[in-house]
């Protein structure tokens, strides 16, 4: 199989059929808590692919040429959240500095994204299915969009939602939980595609 | 250090009911939707967290004075990882069949909101034992919590308890398990009936003029302009006080 459709199998199967938050449960916390306007929910998820791909190229090529040669292989979860915690932070200072529209739109989003356990579920995912560097940063970039996608579908049905009359105990989380719980069962539907 | 027998009581029975982690104070969601396939599943998790949480919070109480406070989340993240990273190697050698149920949610203990958010609030701020209470307090708070996730959906999804199948006189009667249960939506389903279920308690509560622990989970605030000290970055401000944080998100 060429280089190209491995490729497009990864990034589909990342985005929709595996769906970082539907179906492997990564990244809850921003996906529950910033998907209440489209327009936040959709900063957020640009925040998240930026941040996503940037950490998969780091910890990809950090694995590839420090900890595997030496056999330091046990210490990735250590280095990769401290990496991604500097990226962060160094990501932040950048924006400010150099693209200040950027840091406008993404800035606020940034202090969140560190103990999203997405960054460091999909770093150390590229390790487990021993991808080599430019898989690992389509399959962040795919695994990332997939976060996008669920997570501005769900801050559209949020923002349609405040019209509707609902019970007084499902009002607020337990709501957008069964939300989340169909939104999943569409999910399942992609299952069939690879 | 506290020396009253009193507060060094106080934060184990704290974490297990009145601030249960998962039901009153929602944090540390992902593991606990992902893992809880069975009872047992959930049961591994929450110990091996609980492991986790009182081993950093006694490391990190005994050297919150040597820790500069600029640094300090930092330095925290290390200390929790490297236990993290100990306990993983430990469930690979002699737990191999838990280690693979959990799979890739034993690294990510190291992002659990609970450890850092309590490193933060007590055991930077506490003395060791206070501190080695209350990580074990919180944990087992957390284990019970998972427990009984994982208790529902095994017993709905999968016709058995804590890997005890009871499915052979329920088929017989013409009864098939939920299987959406065991899978990902049924995990959004149960929490969202507990939390309802916890709303109700609540309302009761406060509608009989009695005070109420638990949080208001109908928050309605979206979190990028929120700083709500018991929620997503409770670690970055655990009392609301610090004011330099609610502006910047």
């Amino acid at each position: 199989m060429s280089t190209i459709s491995e490729l497009l199998i990864i990034s589909i199967g990342s985005a929709f059929v595996s769906n970082v938050v539907l179906s492997q449960f990564y990244g809850l916390c921003p996906f529950l808590g910033v998907s209440k306007q489209l327009k936040t929910a959709g900063g957020m998820g640009a925040a998240v692919i930026f941040v996503i791909t940037l950490a998969s190229l780091v910890s990809a090529l950090i694995y590839r040429f420090l900890l595997d040669p030496f056999g330091l292989d046990y210490l990735k979860t250590i280095v990769f959240i401290l990496v991604i915690a500097a990226l962060v932070q160094f990501v932040e200072m950048f924006l400010k500095r150099f693209v200040p529209s950027l840091y406008k739109a993404l800035g606020v989003y940034l202090p969140l994204i560190t103990t999203n356990c997405a960054v460091l579920g999909t770093a150390l995912t590229n390790v487990q299915k021993e991808y080599s560097v430019l898989y690992s940063v389509v399959n962040g970039f795919a695994t990332a969009v997939g976060f996008a996608i669920s997570i501005c579908i769900l801050a559209g049905i949020r923002e349609k939602m405040r019209y509707n009359n609902i019970p007084k105990a499902f009002q607020g989380m337990p709501i957008v939980l069964v939300t989340a719980g169909l939104m999943a069962i569409a999910f399942c539907g992609f299952s069939g595609l690879l | 250090m506290d020396n009253t027998k009193d507060k060094k009581t106080n934060p184990f029975i704290n974490g297990i009911i009145k601030e249960n982690p998962t039901f009153v104070l929602m944090l540390g969601m992902c593991p606990t939707l992902a893992v809880t396939t069975s009872a047992i599943n959930g049961l591994g998790m929450g110990l091996t967290t609980t492991v986790v949480l009182t081993l950093s919070n006694i490391i990190i109480s005994a050297l919150r004075k040597v820790i500069p406070d600029k640094v300090r989340i930092p330095a925290f993240i290390v200390i929790i990882a490297s236990f993290v990273t100990i306990v993983g190697q430990f469930l690979e050698a002699y737990l191999p069949a838990l280690n693979s149920a959990l799979g890739m949610f034993i690294p990510l203990i190291v992002v659990n909101c609970i450890i850092l958010g309590r490193a933060e609030a007590f055991a930077s701020k506490n003395g060791v034992f206070a501190s080695a209470l209350d990580g074990l307090g919180m944990g087992l708070g957390f284990s019970l919590a998972l427990t009984l996730i994982g208790c529902v959906r095994e017993v709905l999804g999968s016709f058995s308890i804590f890997g005890i199948s009871f499915k052979a006189p329920l088929e017989a009667a013409g009864l098939s398990p939920i299987a959406i249960f065991v899978m990902a939506p049924g995990a959004f389903f149960v929490l969202a009936a507990i939390i309802a279920v916890m709303s109700v308690i609540r309302d009761k509560q406060l509608a009989a003029g009695k005070q109420t622990k638990i949080k208001d989970v109908r928050c309605d605030e979206d979190c990028a302009g929120c700083s709500d000290s018991s929620c997503v970055h409770r670690f970055y401000d655990p009392d609301g006080k610090d004011t330099a944080v609610g502006k910047k998100l």
